[in-house]
């Protein structure tokens, strides 16, 4: 906003070549530009053809076999195209993949259903409950004839959509109340909810998923220990609440007093002002950085691999011990990585959005 | 919620009011007594506590000491007691505080829907109404930004009486506003005064008080120091305190 010259007195349409005039002066107009115009040119033509014949024109496509593979100097996508669905479903029954799929399915189908403002009523959480279920129904079987599949065999792409809507999803709402609980005048509350964001705050995740995997089977009768995927996902889910409360809180803080007054003088109780006048404002003022928490909590999931679950690295990974092929790491990690970028550009996408429609003048 | 107060008895009732905050005693033994339909103009240098006695009344700031009645409702710590009185008093604030991620026309209808549980179509046609009676209903779907200060107080006065409220607050409603505007709020709140609505009114309009109030009360230092009727006010002030700070106003 602040570069773009005043919009109010531009022509509804530039003509094309006034567009390809500014952009020449852009790219060509001082000798700063001139100068970093040329090196950028210079980087780029030094590494993009090498990169085009690595990736493209040398590498190994169909038949996807390890002969395809071993024959070519390229990149061997062939491995990622022979081993696709043990990449994405991990050691899931290979007969049975179709149910990890459909579960992925439902839950991307269902997040995209979401980000549409038209969605965002209270019919959405029931939406969101029963593709849940869906999802436990699809994976675990046991009902409707679907043969049984315990969570220790479940892995890859719907490990990690299950971790990131689960922790993210019910994240947010706690991370609400402890935003407004360390803001509360009630000293007990305050102090519960300072204490658990800073405790939590302070552990690395990797030591709170320790504790939870290994350290809660110590303490809890056999009974009374939830499955090892729950145990991860609360996890998860505790430590994300926690670093988004702060950054709610921050949101909190910038809200002028009028704003509560006013809201107060019109009889609107403590719960009915923070939902329907500060949390709407708040939140609106911090998507950035709420934005920034989430993405990382995002590709943090992918840390469950230290305690045995087998995400979508984790499942690439041991999609790679084939001694058949000879091992493509780099192709297998760049389609991974090519899924948490749909993942992670996609949120982004989505808060712009949001970030836009909200967007009030002041 | 019936009215209980009997209809001749006062609007609001103050007796021996005193508020700290922390160190500061910001108001020292007040005691005010506004009739039903009663026109208040406070003044007083800043600091004085006018202010903070308006915001006792809805108690957005909480007594420490003293009775504060109500529209027959005594203020107490008990939650039901404030949103009682709440229901009944609206208030209009120097900064207008209305909430920008609302039109105006959901500004109007926010209280009036979660509050008092009226139907939305209802409230939208008092919303608009009232909007109409304050001279912006062409407004209504607009967000607060899109206006000017002027405009945006009266939805503010809007906005109170979608609550229907037997009193109104006004804390210095015009200090906000650019000169040019100021007349178009100062016409809305004449307008409320002659339909009879109980007002206390912190403001250094003169102009405004001689025109619509019944008494014009001067604070210092946490006390009501003066109180008259606006003609024996401004003419004969009996206090040096109240002269010195006329002087300061008309110089």
């Amino acid at each position: 906003m602040t570069f773009a010259a005043p919009l109010a007195r531009r022509p509804a349409e530039l003509s094309r070549r006034t567009r390809l005039r500014t952009l020449a002066s852009h790219l060509v107009g001082s000798p700063l530009n001139l100068a970093l115009t040329a090196a950028v040119a210079l980087a780029a033509l030094t590494v993009l053809p090498g990169l085009l014949r690595w990736a493209v024109l040398d590498a190994a496509f169909l038949p996807a076999t390890p002969e395809t593979c071993r024959a070519t100097t390229g990149a061997c996508w062939s491995f990622v195209l022979a081993k696709h669905s043990q990449i994405l479903f991990g050691i899931y029954p290979f007969d049975a993949r179709w149910r990890p799929a459909l579960a992925s399915a439902v839950l991307v189908g269902v997040l995209i259903y979401s980000v549409r403002p038209a969605a965002w009523r209270l019919s959405l959480t029931s939406i969101w409950a029963a593709a849940l279920v869906a999802v436990q129904i699809l994976m675990g079987g046991g009902v409707l004839g679907l043969t049984p599949v315990p969570t220790a065999m479940w892995g890859g792409l719907p490990i990690t959509l299950i971790l990131t809507v689960v922790a993210i999803g019910g994240g947010f709402p706690l991370a609400i109340l402890l935003a407004l609980a360390r803001r509360s005048e009630m000293p007990a509350i305050r102090l519960m909810s300072t204490v658990f964001i800073e405790a939590t705050r302070a552990l690395p995740l990797l030591s709170i998923l320790f504790i939870a995997s290994i350290m809660l089977p110590l303490l809890l009768p056999e009974a009374l220990l939830p499955d090892k995927l729950v145990r991860a996902v609360i996890a998860l889910l505790l430590f994300a609440s926690a670093y988004m409360a702060e950054v709610i809180r921050g949101g909190l803080q910038a809200m002028p007093k009028g704003q509560y007054e006013a809201a107060t003088a019109l009889g609107l109780s403590y719960w009915q002002t923070q939902r329907l006048v500060i949390l709407p404002q708040a939140i609106t003022l911090v998507i950035p950085a709420l934005t920034n928490t989430i993405i990382v909590m995002i590709k943090n999931t992918s840390l469950v691999l230290v305690v045995g679950l087998f995400d979508l690295i984790s499942s690439g990974k041991s999609a790679l011990a084939d001694p058949l092929w000879r091992s493509p790491a780099t192709e297998t990690y760049l389609f991974i990585s090519a899924i948490y970028f749909v993942l992670c550009f996609g949120f982004g996408r989505f808060a712009d959005m949001l970030e836009r429609r909200n967007k009030v003048a002041r | 919620m019936p009215d209980t107060a009997p209809p001749d008895a006062p609007a609001i009732a103050i007796q021996g009011l005193h508020k700290w905050f922390d160190d500061f005693h910001a108001l020292r033994g007040v005691d005010l007594t506004v009739a039903r339909g009663e026109r208040i103009v406070i003044c007083g240098p800043s600091g004085s506590g006018k202010s903070t006695l308006i915001r006792c009344v809805n108690q957005l700031e909480r007594h420490q000491e003293g009775r504060i009645v109500v529209a027959g409702q005594e203020a107490t710590a008990d939650p039901k007691t404030l949103e009682a009185i709440r229901r009944r008093v609206g208030m209009v604030f120097q900064t207008f505080n209305l909430f920008p991620h609302l039109t105006v026309l959901e500004n109007c209808t926010l209280a009036p829907i979660w509050v008092n549980g009226v139907a939305k179509p209802v409230a939208r046609d008092t919303a608009m109404a009232l909007l109409e009676r304050v001279r912006i209903p062409e407004q209504a779907h607009k967000y607060p930004g899109q206006l000017s200060g002027g405009q945006q107080q009266r939805v503010a006065i809007a906005r109170s009486l979608c609550m229907n409220p037997q009193i109104m607050l006004f804390d210095e409603p015009t200090s906000a506003l650019d000169p040019e505007m100021v007349k178009e709020v100062l016409d809305t709140m004449l307008g409320l005064a002659e339909d009879g609505m109980t007002m206390l009114v912190v403001t250094h309009e003169m102009g405004f008080a001689r025109q619509a109030a019944n008494r014009v009360i001067f604070m210092d230092q946490g006390q009501i120091v003066e109180s008259a009727a606006p003609a024996a006010f401004f003419d004969k002030p009996q206090h040096e305190r109240t002269r010195a700070f006329l002087g300061q106003l008309l110089h």
